[in-house]
């Protein structure tokens, strides 16, 4: 039986789909100014953050209004609830890839430290693991959440090595090399930031299917 | 500590099976809501508690119904008694044509033979104080309790249980015919009266379920489909019949 509400989850499903795709752009445009060092990229990343916090509060406002209107409860409720969180997440990446996107304006006029190897492949575990993540909320997909979490310890081990290299390799044999050197490992700081919070929206993604808090129980997932 | 249980219950009227072997546990000292679509048998199932279906005819039933541990639907169960154990609030507060005082003391009159003016005027006290209308009402207690709103012709009534000391407060849909501040009024009565009492709440306003219930149970067509505690099927029913009927997809 089609409800008064099911048209409006729907577009509140169909915005956070889109801010989902803002974000995961936000991260691909950040990263492919980074490897080719193109300023104008780097600062189209952050003038288009404007959009992203813009359509932010819009699904803030929407959930709340659905909230007051409706007083949703069981799915519907879990819905609203994960959707307003998964908005918040996807606004911190968003503000994440604008980081990594000054850090790369930063360092765009020097010669690049070494060629960029590992920092893409995170850069695109990043990004897997946002659309993956959005995808999981959008399908009430828990594998699909499950997957997220697990892609998590390849992004912690894919920025260890870079960040072991980028000290041992260059910033304690060369000190002259330490500012670029630092641009970097903020990034690769940036990009594993973005991954834990995929993490976050797939705990919340098992939270909306199956009642259950998985976060802070790393040991229900198993 | 459960202060009525039901064990396999099944009632019919004449041929109809408006109870399907319901087992549930009702909690002291909590409020326990009972919601479902019209017709699903839940005021049935009130009414059992305090044997009103007896007064219906055709209608007969099976299993058990524990209070405190004793079957009440035996033949031998006394029912003034079971009565004035297990009160029940209506849907239209329903006082008599009688001053407020004699409204309260009316059970107490029936139940008590001879009792005493200050005996009865300390029962009035506490029962007001206990509805919280004493203050309102202490100066105008010979008038008709007709004159009330309708919302403190319900806490009057509730007043008017409360004057018998029952242990257990049925409540039939207490606040439909109330409007937005009578029901906030009465839903923070029923608040403060869990600490002395059993409250049983059938309404078909779900919120009202959500706000005031510790317990919920979901009942369709004369099943008790679930039964849980109030913030688990308000968040995550177990059963998809009651997520559908709490989301407004039943129907």
């Amino acid at each position: 039986m089609e409800r008064l509400i099911d048209q409006e989850l729907e577009e509140l499903n169909k915005d956070i789909l889109k801010m989902g795709a803002l974000a995961e752009e936000a991260i691909y445009k950040s990263i492919e100014a980074l490897k080719n060092r193109e300023k104008d990229i780097a600062k189209s990343v952050i003038d288009n953050d404007m959009n992203i916090d813009k359509l932010e509060l819009e699904i803030d406002e929407k959930c709340i209004d659905l909230i007051a209107r409706y007083q949703p409860v069981a799915g519907d409720l879990r819905f609203i609830t994960t959707g307003m969180k998964i908005n918040a997440e996807l606004e911190r990446i968003a503000d994440i890839a604008v980081d990594i996107a000054q850090r790369t304006l930063e360092i765009a006029d020097k010669p690049l430290l070494k060629p960029l190897i590992d920092i893409p492949k995170l850069a695109a575990v990043a990004q897997n693991m946002v659309k993956t993540s959005i995808d999981a909320f959008v399908k009430g997909d828990i594998a699909l959440a499950k997957k997220v979490m697990l892609s998590d310890s390849e992004a912690d081990q894919l920025r260890n090595t870079i960040q072991r290299e980028l000290i041992e390799d260059y910033m304690v044999k060369d000190s002259a090399t330490a500012p670029r050197a630092v641009q970097l490992l903020l990034i690769a700081r940036f990009l594993e930031r973005i991954c834990d919070h995929t993490t976050n929206i797939a705990e919340d993604v098992i939270y909306m299917v199956q009642a259950e808090v998985v976060r802070h129980h790393p040991e229900k997932l198993k | 500590m459960a202060k009525i249980i039901t064990k396999n219950l099944n009632l019919w009227y004449f041929g109809f099976h408006a109870l399907k072997k319901i087992n549930s546990s009702f909690e002291a000292n909590r409020i326990t809501a009972i919601i479902g679509p019209s017709g699903c048998g839940k005021s049935t199932l009130l009414r059992v508690f305090n044997r009103m279906n007896d007064l219906i005819e055709g209608v007969r039933t099976e299993g058990e119904v524990l209070a405190d541990g004793e079957n009440i639907l035996g033949q031998k169960t006394d029912l003034v008694a079971l009565r004035k154990k297990i009160g029940m609030v209506f849907q239209r507060p329903n006082p008599f044509p009688l001053s407020i005082y004699e409204n309260i003391v009316f059970g107490e009159k029936i139940h008590a033979d001879g009792i005493t003016r200050d005996k009865l005027d300390e029962i009035v006290k506490r029962s007001l104080e206990d509805v919280l209308l004493w203050d309102e009402l202490k100066d105008r207690l010979n008038q008709p309790a007709l004159r009330l709103s309708l919302e403190q012709k319900q806490r009057l009534c509730i007043a008017r249980l409360i004057a018998v000391k029952p242990d257990v407060l049925l409540m039939d849909e207490p606040c439909s015919t109330l409007d937005p501040q009578g029901t906030q009024r009465v839903e923070e009565l029923m608040r403060e009266l869990k600490n002395k009492y059993t409250i049983i709440i059938v309404t078909h306003n779900m919120q009202q379920a959500a706000r005031v219930s510790d317990d919920t149970g979901f009942m369709l067509l004369g099943e008790l489909i679930e039964f849980g505690k109030t913030q688990e099927i308000f968040t995550a029913p177990r059963d998809k019949r009651t997520e559908d009927y709490i989301t407004g997809r039943y129907g």
